[in-house]
């Protein structure tokens, strides 16, 4: 009676794929903030011919790939403490001038990891508040409030396959009505003054089975399209 | 004449560390954090310090190890958590010290604010979020912000690259961070330098922390030449 249709797995996108895809939406000559992990790799994926220039919130703007091991120099690091490098035209300063940036509105886009996002565009991503998991804000708070443009990249369930866009977010909040486009593994969602707006899923998922994956509510944008992504 | 160097990390702490005092200590991650001083507060011994650092310490060294030691009473951090913070998450799971997780923009501005003799500001960030709670709201032009305190340390504890007796200061990439903010808001600014130089080797366009927020300097030998 079940068809091998509803039996099979859904194959969602690794972490490098929701990086990838997420670098098809940084904008040539963009200021671009990314957060610590999944967030990282969007800068691996960026077509080369678009001029983008790194902010990193320990103080440096014009932030390059990873050094070769033997230059790597613990003065230079990312926010996530992992060796980089500086481009020609990159600059250092200190955290006043890098928050300045940041909460003053004056980057583009801010790529960040999420626990919960909301039907509401609101976000939290610094603390399960269960005394588990060491409460850690660092720069989100600042980046999630000031950015004109903040998208998140995290996978649409937990662990325990619990919804991650939810209705209203049970986790403690980073910040209210932030976000404009989350990326997962299994869909590209925008976040609009209609509610939430399914842009593309992936290849063999329906609509239904991804509201079924979803706490909150969505909608199908009328111009969706499969999410389609290269094998890396 | 005015001469801020210091022979010895001893010399440079003599007399300020007392039990109780806030220290600010500089850096992001490794990058900037300031290890002899803290080797030469923990030698020192004194307890129930309030530390303010951006993170509050990876591995057996700087934090870490005065957390280990049963030194401090309190972090007021922005990150504690990271890859080897096994000491911090260990106390905090267990009660064994207080923690003041603040957003390191909040953070840095009230430390600013705090140097720049002002009493505090308002800010949008953590607006809705559990950083508001207790503290005044107010709206300007349509927009909410929290009202955020000055915070003054009474040593502030830095790392450089270079100064001169004046304790002019410039700093290795992105190791300055924190430093310069600190190096306003503490009764004492101590700071760690690989390299001091004559009167007039710096350019004075250049100049990160003029000295005038410094008031030792103690030459450390860094692995890393700049």
């Amino acid at each position: 009676m079940s068809s091998n249709k509803k039996k099979r797995e859904i194959k969602g996108l690794t972490r490098n794929q929701i990086a990838w895809r997420a670098a098809q939406d940084v904008t040539d000559g963009s200021y671009v903030n990314l957060g610590i992990g999944m967030p990282t790799l969007i800068a691996d994926y960026v077509n080369p011919e678009k001029e983008i220039i790194y902010h990193s919130e320990n103080g440096l703007l014009g932030m390059g790939p990873a050094p070769s091991s033997q230059n790597e120099d613990p003065d230079l690091i990312n926010a996530g403490k992992l060796y980089v490098t500086l481009k020609a035209g990159g600059a250092y300063f200190d955290t006043s001038t890098s928050f300045c940036m940041m909460r003053g509105g004056h980057l583009t886009s801010v790529f960040m990891g999420a626990f919960q996002v909301s039907e509401s565009g609101y976000l939290a991503n610094w603390s399960t508040d269960d005394g588990i998991l060491i409460p850690s804000v660092g720069g989100s708070m600042d980046l999630a409030i000031g950015t004109k443009d903040v998208r998140i990249l995290m996978n649409h369930v937990t662990n325990e396959g619990k919804a991650r866009i939810v209705r209203e977010c049970t986790y403690p909040l980073t910040a209210k009505s932030v976000v404009s486009r989350i990326y997962t593994d299994l869909a590209i969602i925008d976040v609009t003054e209609r509610g939430l707006m399914v842009c593309e899923i992936v290849d063999g998922l329906d609509f239904d089975e991804l509201q079924g994956l979803t706490d909150a509510t969505l909608s199908l944008a009328n111009n969706w399209s499969i999410l389609k992504i290269p094998e890396i | 004449m005015i001469d801020k160097r210091k022979k010895s990390i001893e010399e440079s702490l003599d007399g300020l560390l007392k039990d109780g005092v806030t220290l600010l200590i500089g850096g992001f991650g490794d990058s900037g954090a300031p290890f002899e001083l803290m080797q030469g507060v923990l030698t020192a011994g004194f307890r129930d310090l309030t530390i303010v650092s951006n993170n509050a310490g990876t591995g057996d060294r700087g934090i870490a190890a005065l957390l280990e030691a049963g030194l401090v009473k309190k972090v007021i951090c922005s990150y504690p958590r990271s890859s080897g913070a096994y000491v911090i998450e260990r106390m905090y799971k267990e009660g064994a010290v207080e923690l003041e997780v603040v957003p390191q923009g909040t953070l840095v501005e009230r430390i600013r604010c705090g140097g720049a003799g002002l009493g505090g500001f308002y800010t949008p960030t953590g607006i809705g979020t559990p950083m508001a709670e207790g503290k005044e709201v107010k709206i300007i032009k349509g927009r909410e912000y929290i009202l955020e305190e000055a915070l003054f340390g009474d040593i502030a504890l830095i790392k450089a690259a270079v100064a001169d007796r004046w304790g002019n200061l410039l700093y290795t990439k992105a190791s300055r961070n924190f430093g310069p903010v600190m190096a306003t808001s503490a009764s004492r600014t101590i700071v760690q330098v690989c390299k001091t130089v004559e009167l007039g080797c710096l350019n004075p366009e250049a100049i990160v922390t003029p000295g005038i927020f410094v008031d030792q300097i103690v030459e450390v030998r860094a692995d890393n030449e700049f």
